[in-house]
């Protein structure tokens, strides 16, 4: 078998307060193949966003402590490489889109202003030439990937204009922007109601099929689990207990954990099938 | 649109909040004890002609109508005459607040830029080294007293440096009369006199600076907070995972949304200074509006005082409405939502 795009081995994080240290991950151990999409499923406080942060160089040590492990991107270790490659992957070759879309685009500038930063400095690291016309072009190109409908006026709207649903893809959009390999998206959507979340989903895996992304996707809702991935890796306190293939899991899982998660699940679409929910647009 | 009803609705607010100072310090100004035509004529003048002058005055008339005559003549620019200067009010304002403008602006332009940068070095670092020195300065600033500052400013660089010049706007041996504006480096560097300009600027600095201390320390802690508040929102971290470099999130993404707060206070401040300037206009000669308002109420000179308190307040009034609309242009969530500011 080829080397996966991600691949975190032993993974052992902790966090230190007040002068108490706290162990939050204990040897995680995960693997994203490319164009794959696997799922990191477990309660909340299970070290879920802690992995993540930790694969994309976002800790801030201290208080966090790397203390094992390695987190290999394309076969190099990030936790060993230089700060000026983390910082040249982080946003390009691997993205990520955030949880609450309220909370995470800035209030006080537009959309076209946001993501025309965003890929100015992407291109700068990369060292790729782009004039400001063609920054414009590639923010509308993106807009209308992630199914807005009027991507001229959503770049020059502000957050404080759009619905919930419209800041997400904004969001999405922000992250596919340098065509990254890797999209990690941590509980995309729970800020939002049902029918939106569902129809969020639905486009990212959408686009994940398009652009050969590979999905790295964060949850607590074996729900999604099963609508959107190929592999699951159930978390239960900063350890992983449970990685199989997403349909053994859920014939046959191994684990009391992984049981109780399933019986708890949540029907997602509320009854609505998953498969026929109409295109997402910019009523949502 | 929303934000343009808006500030109409503010210019509307101001000029009753006018109305309403004029008819209070119009009362206030009868009330006080004292007789102003006896204290014009001083104590040896006869009643004869102390009824005479208050004749003069309308001092003799209803108060209602006394208002009435006040508010006609303000309304084409007359405030009267000073028993004080012997002088038309209005010009003695005019002259008066032109110096005092030019003082208060270089105060708000040696607080902005000695403060922000401060407050954003000390939020940038937070408990660390500039964190620690940015409070100090803070606090220094806070707790000197504004005359102690200017006095000491005073003694040290006029008399133990000798490098710049203790009082008045200008070096007697440097004529210049400013009146496109009024404000002198302004009107010099307009006719290209820049050796004006320069001595004008000499002469503005310590003033300036004694008055900016304190406003210079606010500015700096309350930036610090805003910044820090905004740092810990989801957004800066959504920024930095996009790749947006650390200068960029700091400069850009941190400062405008934490402008706001610093921006009001900036304007109150700059508002209030109008008036507050004596005790620095004083110490450095300066022939500033705060002085003489200080001199005229202390003569019970009735015109002047009601003249400084009028042209004071439609200044703070006028730029308090400036400050609305550099708030809502610095944020478009208050320009959106209108007047929820
Ligand atoms: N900055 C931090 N300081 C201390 N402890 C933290 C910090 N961030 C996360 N933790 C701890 O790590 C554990 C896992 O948190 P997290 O990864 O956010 O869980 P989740 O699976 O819900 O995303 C929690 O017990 C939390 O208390
Ligand atoms: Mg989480």
């Amino acid at each position: 078998m080829t080397e996966p795009l991600l691949s975190v081995r032993n993974l052992s994080v902790e966090f230190t307060t007040y002068g108490r240290t706290n162990a939050v991950l204990h040897g995680v151990t995960l693997a994203v193949p490319e164009r794959s999409q696997v799922a990191l499923v477990g309660e909340s406080g299970s070290g879920k966003t802690v992995t993540m942060k930790a694969i994309m160089g976002l800790l801030r040590e201290p208080p966090a402590r790397v203390t094992a492990g390695e987190i290999l991107f394309d076969g190099r270790d990030l936790l060993r490489a230089s700060r000026a490659e983390r910082d040249r992957l982080r946003g390009t070759a691997m993205a990520m889109i955030f949880q609450d879309p309220m909370s995470s685009l800035n209030p006080v500038f537009t959309v076209a202003d946001q993501m025309g930063t965003i890929l100015k400095y992407a291109d700068r690291r990369l060292g790729r030439q782009r004039g400001r016309a063609g920054r414009r072009a590639r923010v509308h190109e993106v807009l209308a990937q992630v199914r807005m409908r009027d991507p001229e006026r959503v770049a020059a709207s502000y957050p404080i204009m759009l619905s919930g649903g419209m800041k997400q893809r904004v969001l999405i959009a922000m992250a596919l922007l340098s065509q990254p390999r890797l999209l990690i998206a941590d509980e995309p959507g729970t800020a939002l109601d049902v029918t939106t979340q569902a129809q969020i989903l639905k486009l990212l895996k959408d686009l994940v099929e398009e652009q050969h992304l590979a999905l790295l996707m964060i949850t607590h809702n074996l729900g999604v689990v099963r609508e959107t991935s190929h592999y699951v890796h159930v978390m239960h306190r900063g350890r992983i207990v449970e990685a199989a293939e997403a349909q053994a899991l859920f014939a046959a899982p191994r684990e009391d954990y992984t049981r109780n998660l399933i019986a708890s699940v949540p029907r997602l679409t509320g009854g609505t099938s998953f498969a026929t929910l109409a295109r997402t647009d910019d009523e949502t | 649109m929303e934000f343009l009803l808006f500030l109409l609705r503010r210019v509307l607010w101001s000029l009753l909040v006018l109305v309403g100072l004029s008819v209070v310090i119009f009362l206030i100004a009868r009330a006080v004890p004292g007789d102003p035509a006896r204290m014009a004529l001083g104590p040896t003048a006869t009643q004869e002609q102390v009824t005479d002058l208050r004749h003069k005055l309308g001092l003799d008339r209803p108060l209602i109508t006394q208002y009435g005559l006040f508010v006609a003549a303000l309304s084409h620019g007359d405030l009267g005459r000073s028993l004080l200067t012997e002088r038309a009010v209005t010009d003695d304002i005019r002259e008066s607040f032109a110096a005092t403008l030019e003082l208060v602006l270089a105060t708000i332009f040696l607080a902005l830029a000695a403060g922000l940068p401060l407050g954003i070095a000390a939020a940038r670092w937070k408990d660390r080294w500039p964190d620690t020195a940015s409070r100090l300065v803070a606090i220094l600033g806070a707790v000197t007293p504004t005359f102690f500052l200017a006095l000491l400013l005073q003694l040290l660089a006029g008399y133990v440096l000798h490098v710049l010049p203790t009082t008045g706007r200008l070096d007697p041996a440097d004529p210049f009369h400013a009146d496109i504006t009024g404000l002198i480096t302004l009107d010099s560097l307009l006719e290209g006199r820049f050796a004006v300009t320069l001595d004008a600027l000499r002469h503005l600095l310590l003033p300036a600076t004694a008055l900016a201390a304190a406003t210079m320390g606010q500015m700096a802690r309350l930036t610090r907070a805003s910044m820090l508040e905004v740092m810990s929102q989801d957004y800066i971290e959504a920024a930095r995972a996009f790749g947006i470099p650390d200068w960029l999130r700091v400069l850009k993404y941190t400062l405008r949304p934490s402008f706001v707060a610093p921006l009001t206070i900036l304007g109150l401040e700059f508002a209030s200074m109008i008036g507050n300037a004596f005790v620095v206009e004083l110490v450095f000669s300066w022939p500033g509006m705060a002085a003489y308002g200080i001199r005229t109420i202390l003569q019970k000179d009735l015109n002047a005082v009601m003249g400084v308190v009028m042209v004071s307040g439609a200044f703070f009034v006028g730029v308090n409405l400036v400050i609305d609309l550099l708030v809502g242009l610095v944020d478009p969530r208050i320009r959106i939502r209108g007047a929820r500011a």
